[in-house]
């Protein structure tokens, strides 16, 4: 373990889902690690705004390192959740297609997936889909059917993988936005708001950022970022009864295209829209964008047409102008790039942070020691279907009423051992404010339940 | 698990629950329990610093805060069972609620069961507001709770949106604790509160622009300015360094709908009879709940004459049937967003007064309430601005006992 200041096995630029994995994984192998965040805190980028499915990859293209990742991510995933409690929802998912060309393509799809080993895919004609979901649209014409597919939490994820690394002696540094870096043809000195650090390597795990993180310690880049906007739309928990399945589009080569699905929490999830843009930092809503995502969902699922909206965001895909993964390393320099993972990073990372720590692995001699017995601890569940905290006594009260968040819950995430530097990090470690009536009841509550405990703090001033 | 037993159960100590628990209480009713899953009882008045609540209820103009305290104090006068931080999370059939408290999860058996669970703003997300989302958007409720409860000001030059009545209580608010609203923002040609209240804005200096659309909210982490389509079709960016989202009260209906309660599309609450009675014959329904938005006055007197039918039930014990008749519909024709109640069974007991509709903008014309093969039972002439309840008597009328719905359409004036 090293202390912050004194030389680091890899210095990881960037606390995305695939920072926190990479995290975990070089700490698990004995490695010493500092992550620097620009962010108040983890999960500020295309990680915190995504759709919560993890993949089999059973679309992704056969033979490459993005199935490869996706399918060790998922694998490693499902071993190590329980010790974590982190939850799934098993529900399976359908490509449906609506009209003659999309079912004429159903076959070449389960083709793929059966390449990519994805075994149990199989086609369900339109009965059985019907029979499956009786509220789909009923010009559904069939589906392929990937039962392995399913959702989980997007959140409590990665932020056990971050808890587990900085366990193991990771130093996560927030507001912490790498400025320059020099190579000095053996070690790197990087230069940050709050000081300099010296490394033996850097891990680009830059997400948007991460062409110019590279052209930053290289000079150039040999990629470069095409932001792509995806946008949702949240819908109440009383839509989620509709659906139980996740409803894929046929995909068309440039993207996954629009998904229904029900999120862990309970509601029901439309999107994410493909927009390509320049901006790089600004991940607005735009009003026919909803529209259209609603009219989509309504399309699908006819009853929605009465459901009432709980929230609408966007994320923005690190996507770069290949399709594929950018992972790629320069070991004479200890640099390594894990980038434009654009649209299955949250399946992927813990694959990702292995194959990286291969390549890392392979390109050394000296080396910590790997972990024996990693530590683990149990996060707070903020699944709908299972128990919550408010479910068994001794909490203080309710605060958050629409997601039944209670203080114990707020204070425990405030007092862990990674706490939110921002609003936003305690919305997503405890559900609070996030629900149907987003903050009307606890906004006022939380700004003082966090005095003095963020970074951002949720209200600027005290009355004098 | 044994189950807590009740007479009467409350879901939500706002003065709809409060002014119920006290009139069960009086009228002799042995246990009633009061279950809010706030910290205290009071409701949404507990945050409103500023007047007018209270002419109806105690004959004088008071703060929110003090009516609420007052009105809390009195309910425990009375004898009610009042259990804070007990949240209803189901409820019934057949009178079984289940609640979640500090102790943990526990079933309460009641003989009658109301929900006043009270209404709240449509937010930000819901209204498909476009930009970025920064902290500093808000409603009104949430900007009072910071003010009065918490003693925190969350921005000092917020742009308000909405201008129903609430939008005043939110420029109000402001100018008492050194915030300087920028403007007011309507999407609706007319403002939607009574114009002479409008006066209001204009004296204290706060822009009214009508008919402007909200483009984009845009800063990070906090509003920095939000950009505005107005009505002649020009845009322009206010500075800003706050929103607050006003008006367009939705019910909080979680718990009728987790209940499956029969819903109204047209309030969003649960459909009532006259009696506050929903499609359960053991729960009733009143305030903001099943029609937002009325004052906490109208409230207070729609929970006590609600409580009045129950006591009635209750009379002859606990274990007296509910009534099951289910009452003709009213069918809202266009131009009118609801009519509450939505059944009437004219048993004469409780008769609701009149009936309470809301226009969608404003209503000029004459209301024509007709029976099923088109006979017109009563009319009345209408002329309110856009929002302004309309009060519809039924005072004196003989209702068929009949199962065809009822109509009631707006007729504009030529
Ligand atoms: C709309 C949408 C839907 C998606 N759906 C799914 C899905 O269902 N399943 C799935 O598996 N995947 C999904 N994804 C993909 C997944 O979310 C991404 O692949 C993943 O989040 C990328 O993670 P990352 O760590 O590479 O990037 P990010 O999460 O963007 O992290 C990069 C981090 O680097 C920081 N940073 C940038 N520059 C600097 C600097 N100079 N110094 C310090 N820090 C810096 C940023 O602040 C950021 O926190 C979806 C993505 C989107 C946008
Ligand atoms: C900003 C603002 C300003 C206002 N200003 C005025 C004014 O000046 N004058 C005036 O007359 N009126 C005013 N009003 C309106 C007035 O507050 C309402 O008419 C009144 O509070 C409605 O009473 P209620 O009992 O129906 O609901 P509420 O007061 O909303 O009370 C409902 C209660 O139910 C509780 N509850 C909800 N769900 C559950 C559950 N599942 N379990 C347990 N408890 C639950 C809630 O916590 C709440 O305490 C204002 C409203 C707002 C929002």
């Amino acid at each position: 373990m090293t202390a912050f200041g004194d030389l680091v096995d890899a210095v990881i630029i960037g606390a995305g889902v695939v920072g926190c994995a990479m995290a975990r994984r070089f700490s698990l192998e004995g490695a010493s690690v500092v992550v620097l965040e620009r962010a108040p805190d983890i999960l500020s980028g295309a990680s915190k705004a995504n759709s919560a499915i993890l993949h089999t990859g059973f679309d992704a293209p056969p033979g490459s390192t993005e199935l490869q990742c996706m399918q060790s991510g998922y694998d490693e995933y499902m071993q190590i959740r329980e010790s974590f409690n982190l939850p799934i929802l098993e529900t399976g998912a359908m490509v449906a297609a609506w009209d003659d060309s999309e079912e004429g393509r159903l076959p070449e799809l389960l083709d793929q997936a059966l390449l990519n080993g994805v075994a149990d895919a199989r086609l369900l004609g339109r009965a059985e889909v019907l029979a499956r979901e009786p509220a789909l649209g009923t010009h559904v014409r069939a589906a392929l059917l990937v039962p392995r597919e399913i959702i989980i939490d997007p959140w409590s994820a990665p932020l056990a993988y971050a808890m587990q690394a900085k366990a193991l002696g990771a130093r996560f540094q927030f507001n912490a936005r790498l400025l320059s870096a020099r190579f000095d043809g053996d070690l790197w000195h990087l230069e940050t708001p709050t000081g300099t650090l010296t490394a033996r390597s850097v891990i680009n795990s830059a997400g948007i950022q991460g062409d110019s993180v590279e052209r930053m310690l290289l000079g150039e880049a040999q990629f470069e970022i095409r932001p792509r906007k995806g946008q949702f739309v949240v819908f109440d928990k009383a839509a989620a009864r509709h659906l139980r399945t996740i409803l894929l589009p046929v995909p068309t080569a440039r993207t996954k295209g629009v998904v229904l699905t029900r999120t862990i929490f309970g509601n029901l999830l439309v999107g994410p829209t493909a927009e390509e843009q320049e901006e790089r930092e600004r991940p607005d809503v735009t009003r026919p964008e909803l529209d259209m995502l609603i009219a989509k969902a309504v399309e699908l699922v006819p009853a929605l047409a009465q459901a009432q909206v709980t929230a609408v965001y966007a994320g923005l895909r690190p996507a770069s102008e290949e399709k594929h993964y950018r992972v790629h390393c320069l070991p004479e320099k200890g640099y390594f790039c894990a980038g434009g993972i654009r649209s299955t990073g949250l399946t992927a990372a813990l694959g990702i942070a292995r194959h990286v720590h291969g390549l890392w692995a392979q390109s050394r001699t000296v080396g910590g020691e790997r972990s024996a017995a990693p530590p683990t601890f149990l996060l707070p569940n903020l699944a709908e279907h299972l128990p919550r905290d408010w479910q068994t006594p001794g909490h203080d009260g309710i605060v958050c009423h629409c997601e039944m968040v209670t203080g114990r819950e707020i204070e425990a995430a405030l007092g862990s051992p990674l706490p939110p530097g921002d609003f936003g990090g305690l919305r997503r470690r405890t559900r609070c404010a996030m629900g149907r009536c987003q903050g009307f009841n606890c906004l006022a509550r939380l700004a003082s339940l966090t005095e003095g405990r963020l970074s951002v703090p949720i209200a600027p001033e005290v009355d004098p | 698990m044994s189950a807590e037993t009740y007479d009467v159960a409350i879901v939500g100590g706002g003065p709809a629950g409060l002014s119920a628990a006290i009139e069960l209480k009086r009228r002799g009713v042995a246990k009633v329990a009061l279950f809010e899953r706030g910290t205290e009882v009071g409701g949404i008045p507990r945050h409103c610093g500023h007047p007018p609540f209270g002419m109806r209820e105690f004959g004088r103009i008071l703060t929110g805060k003090a009516y609420a305290r007052r009105l809390a104090g009195a309910a425990v006068a009375a004898g009610v069972t009042i259990l804070a931080k007990y949240t209803v999370v189901h409820t019934g059939p057949d009178g079984l609620l289940t609640v979640a408290s500090p102790a943990g999860i526990q079933a309460i058996q009641a003989a009658r069961i109301l929900i006043a669970t009270g209404a709240r703003e449509t937010t930000r997300a819901q209204l498909l507001v476009p930009g970025v989302r920064p902290l500093g958007v808000m409603n009104t409720a949430a900007l009072q709770a910071f003010v009065y409860q918490e003693g925190r000001i969350p921005f000092r030059r917020p742009v308000i949106v909405g201008s129903e009545l609430v939008s005043l209580s939110a420029i109000l608010t402001c100018r008492s604790h050194g915030i300087l609203p920028v403007a007011m923002v309507e999407t609706e040609h007319e403002v939607q509160a009574r114009p002479a209240f409008f006066a209001l804005p204009r004296v204290l200096g706060v822009p009214v622009l009508a008919g402007a659309q909200v483009l984009a909210i845009e800063g990070s982490p906090r509003v920095t300015s939000v950009r505005l389509r107005l009505a002649d079709g020009k845009e322009t960016v206010l500075d800003c360094d706050g929103l607050i989202f006003s008006g367009r009260f939705v019910p909080e209906a979680a718990l009728a709908e987790a209940s499956a309660l029969a819903l109204d599309l047209g309030t969003g609450g649960p459909v009532i009879d006259e009696h506050g009675r929903s499609s359960d014959p053991s729960i009733f329904a009143a305030g903001n709940m099943v029609h937002p938005i009325e004052t906490a006055g109208h409230c207070w007197d729609e929970g006590r004459r609600v409580a009045r039918v129950i006591a009635a039930e209750l009379a002859n014990g606990r274990d007296a049937e509910p009534d099951k008749t289910l009452g003709r519909r009213i069918i809202a024709g266009a131009r009118l967003k609801y009519v509450v109640p939505q059944r009437l069974t004219l048993e004469g007991r409780g008769t609701v007064p009149a009936l309470n509709i809301r226009a969608i903008g404003a209503a000029h014309g004459r209301l024509i309430l007709s029976d099923g093969s088109g006979t017109v039972l009563r009319t009345q002439s209408v002329n309110t601005a856009p929002q302004k309840p309309i009060r519809f008597s039924l005072a004196g009328l003989n209702l068929a006992v009949d199962s065809s719905d009822l109509q009631l359409r707006l007729e504009p004036r030529p």
